[in-house]
């Protein structure tokens, strides 16, 4: 039946294409050709757009002309006036020739030219020379090295300790080392450069927080709960930590460590805490703000310093449990690809901590001398002081600022030029300004080490007093 | 552009990855890498001097086996992963903290799994802690593990007077105190250790402005810059350099350092073939014509990251093709010699000597105290505006702490040495003495029949093993007989091209020489090391001492 019909429509097709006019015929015909046309050709022309000619390619090579590598500097550029200081950067510095007592150089506990610390130093030269000529995995691990990790793990009392040849490369490491892309670390307004470079080398997102402002650290990990509990998949995968100083180097105040390990575990979200200012400064036996707060060291997942203030030396550490640290032996990229510490600078590093270790009573002295100055500098017109009581390194900031950041700079740093000409040797707080996240205000930072006598201070205090005085008035 | 064409080419596939995109260097390359590019660049000839570099391709079957060997380690893996789990084997890893074992895991699983399985069966090769100066010789610390690599013991024992063939002591300055570092202990007695302070705020001593003086003076260039850290010198300056906007071309093979700091600046990073200077052009032309992706603005500036020797494959940059081409294009050079100063040249001042180029030709040239110097730390140096520029600038002037003073002393006198400041020729000596070791480790291993990859005058030496089982046996033995060879894997190299890795020193006696020599040689007969087909082909002439010693 069906082929039947079939067939009959067929011959009915053929039929009216026999009874059709032939106008009809043609017109079919030219339909058919056109849309044959439409299939085959292009709708737009590629080579009218494109394609230069070999002629244009070299006139247009021809006529770049790029920026310079370096815009010129004038000469007469403040950053190209800087101090230089003859001699060793101790307790009595020579800075441009003058003869100052030095309230520059983080050299809190005065190990910088302590004599044990030399003679440590010299006896790891005598057997090692300088440079370790390799990295740590290739033959550029000294049993030096070993020691001072274990050392300063056992110090601050946690399992594992690793250090890094510059004190700058050691946060900046150690954050990317865990912090991935998608991860969210929540990080204080005020952090430090070093924080600032691991962070943006982790590109993880990150979620700036008011300084020391615990509401608002908790508003965002609230925001970010909420965020979660929508894509709960993601948010099985995407770490959470918050970085934070323990006596931040921009802003001389201490960070609310017993509120931040409470938003740690109602949160979840891990601890990094640099402590390049605190370390060897805060707590009974100078193992930092943990120790300040009692704060058990394990609530902490880890903890970074470096070894340029305290102790004197060079390079930074990282400590915590193995689980964390051990890691960055294989991550940390300012440990896997650089030279190691050399073994001299390491030697002066034990060093320092047997000291430390032998004189607890230091860091009671330190703390004492801060508050010294910190009450003497009270009162300056002008001048605010910045910075917590107990921080070996605070700011002084004008009260009223002129409006320009240049003209602040230009103020401070002629108190800074006054204060050297009566012997004490200040200096600004030196920022990048237009690298920063948020430029902290201009300000001159002091610092305050245990070798720096009562008398000392008082005259610290008064010079920079009579100074502002002159000069903003 | 010209291309070096056919069986000339310096081999172009380094790599089996870009086997495809460079057709003149399939299969076998008869021509062993000897090559003879006298015009890379159609216009400019300035360079007639021979590249003799090669980058033997493996034998197949070699090839299959390698991931053959992978492929078994990695099945093993699971299986040891899954008994773990099932806690049929005892996980010997450190663990997480009860109180926080329901936080996001801080690591994903696959990311530890080379670590835990692959890596954790060798790892006794690496980081093997010595007690001496890193001089010709060293005495190792043993150390056993009772637990397969998980942890390692100290049996107190000191495997003394180990030959080192690993560390980048290439003038052989990093030694034990003798007289000649006096200085550096009365700078020490002097200074203390220290500086507690960025270079910025009060961290610059007169120590560092005699030594930047020295370096601007040994470089034969207008002003100098010092750092207290190699690796921060590259990742904390080239922020400082470009920016958005700017476009960054970077060999393949470039440092960590240096793919830091371009991250970190923010430019547009575009990479190229190593040490190739087609690909180089072909970035170049394209960048200049078609300006920036989907903006289509012209390019702020362009700068070229390149190494003088890149450190795992013993080559070296192929400095006037690219030096014609950045001024064809008006690119920047930025040139890290972390290698090559002090070991390459005539008088040790680095790549730009060794091709007889003006230092001046190079915008940036960076490199670092560490190896030559037997010190740490690293420069920047070029022309005043651009040093003066970076004092503003540069990152880590404004918050790196500067240089140790013992350590800035130890550069100086090294410097001093090199330059016959010292009223002796014994700098001279060295890198004369380094060059011929050179070329006589390398064209010994390359008679016995191994791959070895690199330029001929370069001191980094690098002979491939390919399996992973093969570089675990190879440094153990090696170490057995007192010989300390770094090895390196992946990820520092390709998955397959695993490789062990000589420095040579000019401490090297022509006897150390022969010692490590035999003992590799031995090595490569009982672990069918020597790959190389090219064992009959290897030119007599070619590498005959006297030759190369006309051609400096």
């Amino acid at each position: 039946m069906a082929t039947a019909a079939e067939q009959w429509v067929l011959v009915e097709m053929v039929q009216a294409l026999y009874e059709a006019p032939a106008y009809h015929l043609i017109l079919e015909g030219i339909l058919i050709l056109w849309i044959i046309r439409l299939l085959f050709s292009k709708t737009y022309k590629l080579q009218e757009r494109s394609d230069l000619t070999v002629k244009e390619k070299e006139e247009l090579i021809e006529e770049w002309q790029p920026e310079p590598l370096v815009p010129p500097i004038p000469k007469d550029h403040p950053a190209l006036n800087y101090n230089i200081v003859s001699g060793p950067p101790s307790h009595n510095i020579v800075v441009n020739g003058k003869e100052c007592i030095n309230f520059a150089s983080f050299n809190f506990l005065g190990l910088l030219d302590n004599p044990r610390v030399k003679a440590a130093a010299l006896a790891s030269l005598k057997k090692y020379g300088v440079g370790t000529c390799g990295p740590r995995g290739f033959y550029g691990t000294f049993d030096v090295h070993l020691d001072l990790e274990d050392r300063l793990a056992k110090f601050m009392k946690t399992e594992e300790a690793i250090i890094y040849s510059y004190g700058f490369a050691t946060i900046a490491s150690a954050i990317p080392a865990y912090s991935k892309r998608g991860d969210i670390v929540f990080v204080d307004k005020a952090a430090c450069f070093a924080i600032q470079k691991g962070l943006q080398a982790s590109r993880s997102d990150i979620k700036l927080f008011k300084h020391n402002d615990m509401a608002d650290l908790e508003r965002l990990l609230k925001e970010q709960e909420i965020e979660d509990q929508k894509n709960p998949r993601k948010a099985r995968v995407t770490r959470r930590f918050i970085v934070v100083e323990g006596l931040y180097m921009n802003t001389g105040t201490i960070c609310p460590l017993p509120e931040l390990v409470k938003l740690k575990y109602k949160y979840k979200a891990r601890i990094f805490l640099e402590e390049s200012l605190s370390f060897g400064v805060l707590g009974e036996h100078g193992r930092g703000v943990t120790e300040h707060y009692g704060i058990s060291i394990d609530d902490i997942d880890l903890i970074s310093a470096n070894m340029e203030n305290s102790l004197a030396s060079i390079g930074g550490f990282c400590c915590g449990r193995s689980f964390v640290i051990d890691h960055q032996r294989l991550s940390g990229q300012g440990y896997c690809f650089s030279a190691s510490l050399p073994p001299l600078l390491a030697a002066a590093a034990i060093e320092a901590l047997n000291i430390m270790e032998e004189n607890p009573g230091i860091f009671a002295v330190l703390k004492e001398k801060c508050k010294q100055i910190h009450k003497a500098l009270q009162g300056i017109s002008g001048l605010k002081v910045v910075g917590e009581s107990f921080s070996p390194a605070f700011h002084l900031q004008l009260e009223d600022s002129t409006g320009s950041r240049e003209q602040d700079v230009k103020l401070l740093q002629e108190i800074v030029d006054q204060c050297m000409n009566r012997n004490i040797a200040l200096t600004q707080a030196r920022y990048l300004e237009k690298e920063e996240k948020c430029l902290p205000p201009p300000s001159i930072r002091v610092v305050i080490t245990v070798e720096q006598t009562e008398e000392e201070l008082e005259r610290a205090a008064s010079a920079i007093k009579e100074v502002t005085r002159a000069v903003l008035l | 552009m010209a291309n070096p064409g056919g069986g000339t080419v310096y081999n172009g596939n380094l790599h089996k990855n870009q086997k495809q995109s460079n057709g003149s260097g399939s299969g076998d390359c008869t021509g062993n890498g000897i090559v003879k590019e006298t015009q890379q660049n159609g216009k400019t000839h300035i360079y007639e001097k021979r590249i003799v570099e090669s980058f033997e391709e493996a034998p197949l079957h070699v090839m299959v086996f390698t991931y053959m060997g992978y492929g078994i380690g990695t099945l093993f893996g699971y299986l040891r992963d899954f008994m773990r789990n099932w806690g049929i084997e005892k996980c010997n890893a450190a663990i997480e903290r009860e109180e926080q074992k329901d936080f996001v895991p801080l690591y994903q699983d696959f990311e530890n799994f080379y670590k835990r399985n692959l890596y954790m069966r060798i790892r006794d090769n690496w980081n093997r802690p010595i007690c001496s100066a890193p001089g010709p010789w060293f005495d190792v610390v043993e150390r056993v593990s009772d637990d397969y690599n998980w942890t390692f013991r100290f049996t107190g024992r000191i495997i003394k007077d180990v030959i080192n063939m690993g560390s980048y002591n290439y003038l052989g300055l990093a030694a034990k105190y003798d007289e000649s570092m006096r200085t550096v202990k009365d700078v020490l007695k002097a200074y203390g250790l220290g500086v507690a302070s960025t270079m910025r705020e009060m961290g610059t001593l007169d120590k560092h402005q005699e030594l930047e003086d020295l370096v601007a003076k040994f470089l034969n260039v207008e002003a100098a810059m010092v750092f207290g850290m190699g690796f921060a010198t590259n990742s904390m300056n080239i922020p400082a350099l470009v920016g958005k906007g700017c476009l960054i071309l970077s060999d393949e093979l470039n440092h960590t350092s240096l793919v830091l700091g371009a991250r970190l600046s923010g430019a547009t990073i575009r990479i190229f073939k190593h040490n190739n200077a087609q690909s180089l052009e072909k970035l170049l032309r394209d960048a200049v014509i078609y300006g920036q992706p989907r903006t289509r603005r012209a390019w702020k500036k362009i700068l070229i990251l390149v190494e003088g020797i890149y450190s795992m494959e013993g080559s070296i940059v192929h400095l006037p093709q690219i030096i014609a081409l950045k001024k064809k294009y008006k690119a920047y050079l930025y040139m890290d010699e972390a290698h090559s100063v002090g070991a390459l040249g005539a008088t040790g001042r680095g790549v730009t000597e060794f091709f007889g180029i003006d230092p001046g030709e190079v915008d940036v040239l960076m490199g670092t105290f560490t190896k030559s110097f037997g010190a740490s730390g690293g420069y920047l140096a070029g022309r005043k505006d651009l040093v003066d520029y970076l004092r503003v600038h540069s990152h880590s002037a404004v918050y790196g702490t500067s240089m140790s003073p013992p350590i800035a002393e130890q550069i100086i006198r090294s410097m001093k040495l090199l330059m016959g400041l010292d009223g002796t020729t014994q700098g001279l000596q060295r890198v004369r003495q380094l060059a011929k070791n050179t070329r006589y480790f390398r064209q010994r291993l390359q008679k016995m029949g191994f791959i070895i990859y690199g330029n001929e005058s370069s001191p980094v030496i690098p002979v491939l093993l390919y399996m992973p089982s093969k570089v675990a046996a190879f440094a153990r033995h090696m170490l057995e007989k007192k010989i300390g060879v770094v090895v390196v894997g992946f990820p520092a190299t390709p998955l397959a091209e695993a490789r062990a890795r000589f420095c040579i020193s000019a401490a090297h006696t022509r006897e150390m020489l022969d010692t490590v020599l035999e003992a590799i040689d031995e090595m490569g007969d009982l672990l069918h090391l020597k790959y190389s087909r090219h064992m009959q082909s290897a030119r007599p002439e070619l590498y005959d001492e006297t030759s190369f010693e006309l051609e400096d």
